[in-house]
């Protein structure tokens, strides 16, 4: 049987790992590569790096990172940010990523999902979904909408029927982020990650809210996810990647224990 | 010293990596003389069996692996070179290499995982090896440890050459084989330690098995 996995995400900019309260400010909190490889020593399943960098200089020194990350981690990790064509999926893969994690580009350029899938194969491609919840309406029956740069602009796109579609054009992997619950430490939106696991084949990674072990545990029974994306609650030293896949084993889900 | 085949198939540069981390001299190559120098190869793949095939039929690498492999030389396969390695897949209906009896077959939707949840296609994640008969790639491997997987179809190799198998929704062989010549349906190159451990064991196998001759 498949072990849930346990996927920090460093957010990068400029190479310097970063911290942001709901997309409001960042701070720098140490070296990306230093991070990630303590994460890998705690027994981390799957690593993310989400690189927040705007300029292109900034692009040149993120491919570093990867590079150093692929020479010392040995575990897939995916890189997601300002991703929007195919030639940066190619760059990215080869500097040694697993996986590319397509999310504002996806919504406005579907296509890219599917040309990364030919391209490089549909576990390649990870699509993030940022999600807020509305009132439910005709355009938006499930009551949860897409929204993109970091909530502040709706789309107007079904949730649900985005993550159908993101299935559709070849997406390997779904990262459900909740707008509402990022940054809360109140734990994940049960019922969005539990409403598009059971609607979809394809793995789900529930992502935003985590703010203890019993989170985790919660995301993927009740939520149905694969896998929960986790930040602060290990940024700062709260928490081991090791406590949390503890406490997950003693409450009878299967994790990976030997590393 | 390794020769990592180079056959244009998905990218190579990840099993170089974690050789390079283990100070296991290797090479990425698909030329004839360089391949027969080597103690050993590994036989990657990421991608379709149709394409790995045509790719393989025009490098030539096709006959040069078949003439090292019956001179003795150890082979590594993995993941989609542990498919090739038998006789047909049904991925692009393809004929292929026959190294090992047997051929591939895929998940199907209909099977569940033993929590009684459908499974998710691809099986992508950690999952245990049991292993079934005795193999040196996995001498000092703890029986838990896990290894990563990424793959829609699965190996199913004539039964005296399943070496252990793993459960996604049925049970599947995961590393098949005789010796010399093994394969991992999963990325010990993605494994963690138990994953670089077995790419030490099999150079430690190559190394010995060049002493001998």
């Amino acid at each position: 049987m498949l072990s849930k996995r346990i996927i920090p995400c460093l957010d990068v900019r400029n190479g310097k790992l970063t911290k942001g309260i709901k997309f409001e400010g960042n701070v720098d909190i140490g070296d990306p590569v230093e991070t990630a490889r303590r994460y890998y020593e705690e027994g981390a399943d799957e690593i993310v790096f989400y690189d927040i960098t705007a300029s292109h200089e900034g692009r040149g020194i993120m491919l570093k990172v990867v590079e150093s990350v692929a020479s010392q981690i040995f575990i897939p990790f995916s890189v997601g940010g300002g991703i929007s064509t195919v030639a940066d999926m190619r760059d990215v893969l080869l500097a040694g990523a697993e996986k590319i994690s397509v999310n504002s580009a996806a919504v406005k350029t579907p296509h890219i999902i599917s040309e990364g899938a030919a391209a490089f194969g549909s576990q390649c491609i990870v699509v993030g979904m940022d999600v807020l919840r509305v009132p439910k309406s005709e355009a938006i029956p499930s009551g949860y909408e897409i929204v993109i740069h970091g909530g502040r602009k709706h789309m107007g796109i079904d949730a649900l029927w985005w993550a159908k579609e993101v299935e559709r054009l070849g997406a390997g992997e779904l990262c459900i982020n909740s707008i509402d619950a990022d940054g809360t430490k109140d734990g994940y939106e049960l019922t969005l990650t539990r409403l598009i696991a059971d609607n979809v084949r394809i793995p789900i990674i529930a992502s935003g809210g985590a703010g203890n072990p019993q989170h985790m545990v919660d995301a993927v029974t009740k939520g149905r996810a694969s896998a929960a994306l986790i930040a602060s609650i290990v940024h700062y030293g709260e928490y081991t990647v090791t406590d949390l896949k503890n406490h997950m084993a003693e409450k009878g889900v299967k994790v990976r224990r030997i590393w | 010293m390794l020769a990592i085949l180079d056959y244009k198939a998905g990218n190579l540069t990840s099993v170089k990596r974690a050789l390079d981390y283990l100070s296991i001299p290797c090479t990425i190559t698909a030329d004839a003389h360089a391949i027969a120098d080597c103690q050993g190869l590994i036989f990657p793949g990421v991608g379709a069996a149709g394409s790995a095939m045509a790719n393989l039929h025009q490098s030539g690498l096709r006959d040069v692996m078949a003439r090292e492999i019956a001179a003795g030389k150890p082979l590594l396969g993995i993941c989609l070179g542990c498919q090739i390695l038998l006789e047909y897949s049904p991925e692009n209906d393809t004929k292929t290499l026959g190294l090992i009896p047997g051929r591939c077959d895929i998940f199907t939707p209909d099977l569940t995982e033993e929590d009684g949840a459908p499974i998710n296609i691809p099986h992508m994640g950690w999952n245990t090896v049991n292993t079934k008969k005795p193999c040196p790639l996995f001498n000092g491997i703890s029986p838990e440890s896990e290894f990563y997987f990424v793959h829609s179809y699965y190996p199913n190799p004539a039964p005296e050459f399943v070496i252990a198998t793993t459960y996604y929704g049925r049970e599947f062989c995961s590393v098949h084989g005789r010796d010399g010549l093994w394969s991992a349906q999963f990325h010990p190159e993605k494994s963690g330690r138990p994953g670089l451990k077995m790419l030490s064991n099999f150079y430690d196998y190559c190394r010995e098995a060049a002493n001998a001759q």
